[in-house]
């Protein structure tokens, strides 16, 4: 058959036995009726159980949230961690 | 001037020191003066200190604040006289000495504390007629101070990080929320143990307190965090210990940042508006503390600010 949005030959495929059909022009896929449902449940069939969930925040603390415009070495070492009584010292001021 | 009302501030200080029986007697106890800038003059005399208000203090609204720290002694260093006093033509207040936070042991800061009493402070009623918190109009002096302090390379971004805020954040307009009690220029300068050595932290500076957006007073600490100069545990316990003393400038639990957002960007232009004037006025390079927040608000232009959100109700 010649598909029907570019009219350059398909190409059928076998995939877990639904037929499907390739354009070899713009590579799009036409299945027949019926044929998406069968993919779907052979999908769900198939498909693996969920990944494990990563694990919780408190397990494994991140730095806590910090605006947009914030330090981009949130997580590293900001300037405190060489400058600790420097910037220390201005957090006693009203500057 | 400052230095014109010292002499008289160390006398107040020395008789509020000694009320009884000092006359003539020279006490061994030396005047410290603690302060000495054009927003006040602080002198001790052994136990007591006196603090003289910036000229121009609106006596109502100062009395209302000094009345403000005697009723609620467990959250503010409570004046040693419920009135002000005129020296000079300047209103006096005399205070007890505390200690204050040691600026060469930064791991003995107390955050907790500060959290907690911040959280004490918003939860008190406040008292009728108290006027606004001062924050956003000390902010707004800082920028005037910029603009005065003529042309800088780092101007131009902090100039654009302001102009950015919204009206109320800069003194333009009045807050949106005005029931909450707040400090107005809390940072850990802010903190004395009272008794000295071993009492209990208490606040203490009460120009700025009044009624405003309690997000401001938790926005020194924020701003340092988001510039990278208070590291993560810090905030962190600051923040913990506000929450856990039921503080409503945040919600309990989750991002603080939309609460937080509008002041902490204030602050941080306020902080590098007075590092940048300062830069040009002693003709000296921003060092990487005054860097740090400059960059700041470089980044806030490309992010526009959050719309304040009210916890307290």
């Amino acid at each position: 058959m010649q598909c029907p949005k570019c009219h350059a030959p398909m190409h059928t495929y076998n995939r877990n036995g639904v037929q499907i059909e390739q354009c070899s022009g713009c590579r799009g896929i036409f299945l027949d009726y019926g044929e998406l449902e069968s993919l779907t449940r052979l999908e769900a069939q198939w498909s693996q159980p969920a990944p494990p969930p990563p694990a919780a925040p408190q397990a494994y603390p991140a730095a806590p949230p910090a605006p947009a415009w914030g330090a981009p070495h949130h997580g590293g070492h900001g300037h405190y961690g060489h400058n600790r009584h420097k910037s220390f010292g201005r957090m006693l001021f009203s500057s | 001037m400052p230095v014109d009302v010292l002499p008289a501030l160390a006398a107040g200080a020395r008789e509020a020191a000694h009320p009884r029986g000092g006359r003539g007697e020279p006490c061994g106890h030396p005047d410290t003066v603690l302060a000495a800038r054009d927003d006040g003059t602080v002198v001790r005399h052994g136990d007591t200190v006196a603090k003289a208000h910036a000229p121009g203090t609106d006596p109502t609204g100062l009395a209302l604040r000094l009345a403000t720290a005697a009723a609620l002694p467990t959250v503010l260093l409570a004046p040693l006289r419920p009135a002000p006093a005129v020296l000079h033509g300047r209103q006096v207040t005399f205070w007890p000495y505390g200690t204050p936070v040691d600026p060469e042991i930064p791991e003995d800061a107390p955050w907790e504390a500060a959290g907690a009493l911040l959280a004490r402070l918003h939860r008190a009623p406040a008292p009728a007629g108290l006027p606004p918190m001062r924050g956003p109009a000390k902010a707004a002096r800082a920028v005037a101070r910029l603009r005065a302090a003529g042309p800088h390379p780092a101007a131009p971004p902090v100039l654009r990080a302001w102009a950015a805020l919204p009206a109320w954040a800069r003194g333009d307009r009045p807050m949106p929320v005005t029931s909450t009690l707040c400090h107005g220029d809390f940072h850990l300068g802010q903190l004395v143990r009272h008794p000295a050595g071993t009492g209990p932290w208490r606040l203490i500076d009460v120009d700025d307190l009044g009624v405003g957006v309690p997000g401001w007073d938790l926005a020194r600490p924020a701003a340092w965090y988001a510039c990278g100069l208070l590291p993560p545990d810090e905030w962190t316990r600051f923040l913990t210990a506000y929450r856990e003393e039921g503080g409503p400038a945040v919600p309990a639990a989750g991002d603080p940042w939309p609460a937080l957002d509008v002041p902490a960007r204030a602050l941080t232009v306020q902080t590098a508006a007075l590092a940048v004037a300062k830069s040009v006025a002693a003709d000296r390079p921003l060092d990487e503390v005054q860097r740090a927040v400059v960059d700041a608000c470089h980044r806030m232009g490309t992010t526009p600010p959050e719309l304040v959100q009210d916890f307290t109700k």
